[in-house]
């Protein structure tokens, strides 16, 4: 190994009586990019920050970290200021929250400079400018100017690139710089951060919990596992032999097995059909006296989901996926175009007739945080369909179905008395299944539901989701960006590009050749452990 | 409760102390003052404090201290109604505006920036010249006023939490916007309401008192910190002593609702 650059000796953090991290030693050569993996909580942000000692104020620190053969954990703050920014370049996973929204991205990137070097302000501009050019912000005329908010969330992160990367620091730490990412956007940022580190010869730590993002570019990945080291091994070893049983198990939720064998539908008239959907928005008028045209964010989409099969609808954000589920759930009305529901008109039905077809179809949302009253207990939570009828069960027959949802997704009963915040993401995302379950529902639709739980709870989550389907004979329409996890699950998919279906097909047959061109740019863009 | 575990348990006790002091001497005030607070003695005319007269005797020769608690029976009472009067206005209307939004909601916005660019002691006026001054009229105008603070406070909020996906589940349910405003809306503003109220408790404290300081609260001659502070006015080189009890009694009920407010809002992260 050539000489190195981090050294982490029998790293331990504890907060109040809690071990957080126990015993890790890692090293990371000039020019080395090591991947640090593990399921959320594993500690591997805990290391991240435990390095640049950004640790909550009541953790205790043990062991020792040097930098360039310097001690930084007996560094006093002040130098450690000039260490974090200057030396150690920081890249966080949420791009919007890690740029102040008041500030232009030219100065942003500028203050960096100026803080940690002796540069002029025309010299921190200067370089500034160039570090934007290098991670593509460039040409648009006043690129240096432009808010954070002007900015897309790919953009957005190749800002903190370049304010990572503009001192040219010896050590990057990427911390999950690509989970808030679209598959495109993911493919390039990380592509970009490569090539930077290894143009300059900087070692580079990239956090995540995915192991096909990792397997791409680093060079080692250590795996962790409550708080500890299990194992390191180079990269190109992943695949090619028997490792620790908990490295095996994430690269098996990571490969993502098809779940349940793909069936065909029966030939019967669909469960949910849509017809032409046509869904605009208005866009801000410019003018005062003309009205601008408005933004068509579904145009004429055609969609149809059978009894029991799970079809799959994917696209980048911004494709109209989230705009044609909430006209398929009959939230928004559509400018054109008809939703059926078990043969019934859904999208024109009101009062009565909507309340009743709302019945058959629910649905599971992304956000296991945000799909919950906070301050509603778990067994209300689950029994809100109920609503739905004109007279409810009464209170013990609804205990025993909300019980019984409970138990289906892999809680247990007495769960119903606890608030969402005392769950996991992934245990609140059984609750929000249960929730959709209880009515008994002909659809199910899901809305990006696995997208924000890591790799092991997600790989649990679908497998629990096909032995519903293949149980209870539930219809799914799952929609995602991710084409793994479509692939995993769906019988069918659609692709949907700026407000288009583009490509449609049984899943196995679009997967292993795709016909559009954008269906082979996502396929392409999907980082895969080979 | 959490607001002691940050460490602003203390100004919060305070806070709740105070104020439940001068509820309980309100209270005390409608069934029983040491003296009657209107009984004039002349005789007995700016009387130091004394085991007798505990806070004196003014120019009239009336008890102080009877007055004071006589005053803090007004002036609790109309700025509590007034800050109930805007919020049971205010917060249906901030329901709906954030439920509707489009033509609704800019019908109900406007009409509040047209209220809240009135001076509650110009709307006051209005009031008063149209209905006659009394403590009555003060918890109209005073109450209009609150309006739209409320409305907005409401609709900030509950806009907010109209994004959240735990409303899009509820509408998949099959559930009205209404509805949705009372199950999960407005439980989930509940402190932000019960800080905004203590605020606007405080503010009514004082609206109160510089509304019958120009003579348009409650009339002579019952009682009220405003007017005694008036009248004190002209007295402060004979016996300064008489602005010094009715001014105190609104800073230190101002102050405790302000501490109280802080408290809530700190132990739960507003």
């Amino acid at each position: 190994m050539s000489e190195v650059l981090l050294d982490i000796q029998k790293l331990g953090v504890s907060i109040s009586a809690a071990r957080v991290l126990e015993n890790v030693s890692l090293q990371v050569a000039r020019g080395e990019i090591l991947g640090l993996v593990g399921a959320s909580g594993s500690g591997k942000s805990m290391t991240a920050l435990a390095i640049m000692r950004l640790l909550p104020l009541a953790a205790r620190l043990t062991g020792s970290v040097y930098l360039e053969g310097g001690l930084l954990s007996a560094m006093s703050d002040a130098q450690l200021r000039a260490v974090r920014g200057g030396r150690i370049g920081i890249i966080f996973q949420e791009p919007m929250t890690a740029l102040n929204p008041l500030i232009c991205i030219g100065d942003q990137v500028a203050e960096t400079v100026r803080l940690h070097s002796a540069a002029g302000a025309a010299e921190a501009r200067a370089l500034a400018r160039e570090a934007l050019e290098r991670v593509g912000l460039h040409g648009v005329d006043g690129a240096l100017h432009r808010l954070p908010y002007e900015l897309s969330g790919g953009q957005r992160q190749r800002v903190a690139i370049a304010m990572a990367l503009v001192l040219s620091p010896p050590l990057v730490i990427a911390d999950e710089p690509t989970t808030a990412l679209d598959v495109g956007t993911q493919a390039d940022v990380l592509r970009l951060l490569e090539e930077l580190v290894r143009t300059r010869g900087s070692g580079m730590i990239l956090v995540s919990h995915d192991l096909a993002v990792v397997s791409q570019v680093t060079d080692r990945i250590a795996v962790m596992r409550h708080g500890e080291i299990v194992e390191q091994l180079p990269t190109a070893e992943l695949l090619t032999r028997e490792h620790h049983p908990y490295t095996q198990a994430l690269l098996a939720a990571a490969r993502l097995e098809p779940k349940r064998a793909p069936r065909r539908p029966d030939g019967a008239a669909p469960v949910l059909e849509a017809r032409d959907i046509v869904r605009e928005y208005p866009r801000r008028r410019r003018s005062f006296v003309r009205r601008a045209a408005p933004r068509r964010a579904v145009d004429g989409v055609s969609v149809e989901v059978h009894a029991g099969e799970t079809v799959g609808l994917v696209g980048e954000s911004g494709s109209g996926k989230s705009s044609l589920l909430r006209a398929l759930l009959a939230l928004e009305r559509p400018q054109a175009g008809e939703v059926r529901l078990l043969g019934e008109d859904f999208g024109a039905a009101r009062g009565v007739a909507l309340r009743r077809l709302r019945r058959s179809i629910q649905v599971v949302l992304q956000d296991p945080v945000g799909s919950f009253d906070p301050r509603w207990r778990v067994e209300r939570l689950v029994a809100e369909p109920y609503y739905a009828f004109d007279e409810p069960p009464d209170a013990a027959v609804l205990k025993a179905n909300v019980a019984a949802a409970l138990l289906e997704v892999g809680l247990c009963a007495a769960d119903g008395a606890r608030y969402p915040h005392e769950f996991s993401g992934g245990e609140r995302q059984r609750i929000a299944i249960a929730r959709a379950l209880i009515l008994r529902p002909a659809v199910i639709a899901f809305d990006e539901a696995v997208s924000a739980l890591d790799v092991l709870v997600r790989a649990q989550i679908l497998t629990l989701l096909a032995e519903l389907a293949d149980r209870l004979q539930l219809a799914y329409l799952f929609v995602s960006h991710d084409l793994h996890v479509v692939r995993a699950i769906a019988d069918r998919v659609y692709v949907m590009q700026q407000g288009r279906i583009v490509e449609q097909g049984p899943t196995e047959s679009v997967f292993r050749s795709p016909q559009h061109a954008y269906t082979r740019a996502l396929l392409a863009a999907t980082p895969q452990l080979a | 409760m959490s607001g002691k575990a940050r460490g602003g348990g203390a100004a919060f006790a305070a806070g709740a102390t105070i104020t439940l002091a001068y509820l309980v001497i309100a209270l005390i005030a409608c069934v029983w003052t040491p003296h009657d607070p209107t009984a004039i003695s002349i005789a007995d005319k700016l009387q130091a404090p004394s085991v007798h007269h505990w806070f004196g005797t003014d120019q009239l020769g009336r008890d102080v201290l009877s007055m004071i608690m006589a005053g803090a029976r007004n002036t609790v009472g109309v700025a509590l109604l007034s800050t109930l009067i805007g919020a049971a206005v205010g917060i249906p209307l901030g329901l709906i505006a954030a439920a509707e939004r489009g033509v609704v909601e800019e019908l109900i916005m406007r009409a509040n920036d047209l209220t809240f660019a009135f001076p509650a002691l110009l709307l006051a006026i209005l009031i008063t010249a149209a209905l006659g001054p009394g403590a009555v009229n003060a918890v109209i105008a005073i109450g209009v006023f609150n309006i739209p603070v409320f409305a907005r406070v409401v609709r900030g909020g509950a806009r907010n939490l109209w994004t959240r996906d735990y409303t899009l589940a509820a509408r998949v349910a099959g559930k009205g916007s209404a509805r949705i405003s009372l199950e999960h809306i407005l439980p989930n503003l509940a402190t932000l309401l019960v800080v905004q109220g203590t605020i606007q408790f405080s503010l009514g404290v004082i609206a109160e008192a510089g509304l019958s300081y120009v003579g348009l609260g409650a009339q002579p001659p019952s009682p009220s910190w405003g007017r005694m502070l008036n009248e004190a006015q002209s007295l402060t080189a004979l016996d300064p002593a008489l602005a010094l009890f009715p001014g105190g009694a609104v800073v230190l009920l101002v102050l405790g609702l302000n501490l109280l407010g802080d408290g809530l809002g700190r132990g739960r992260g507003l």
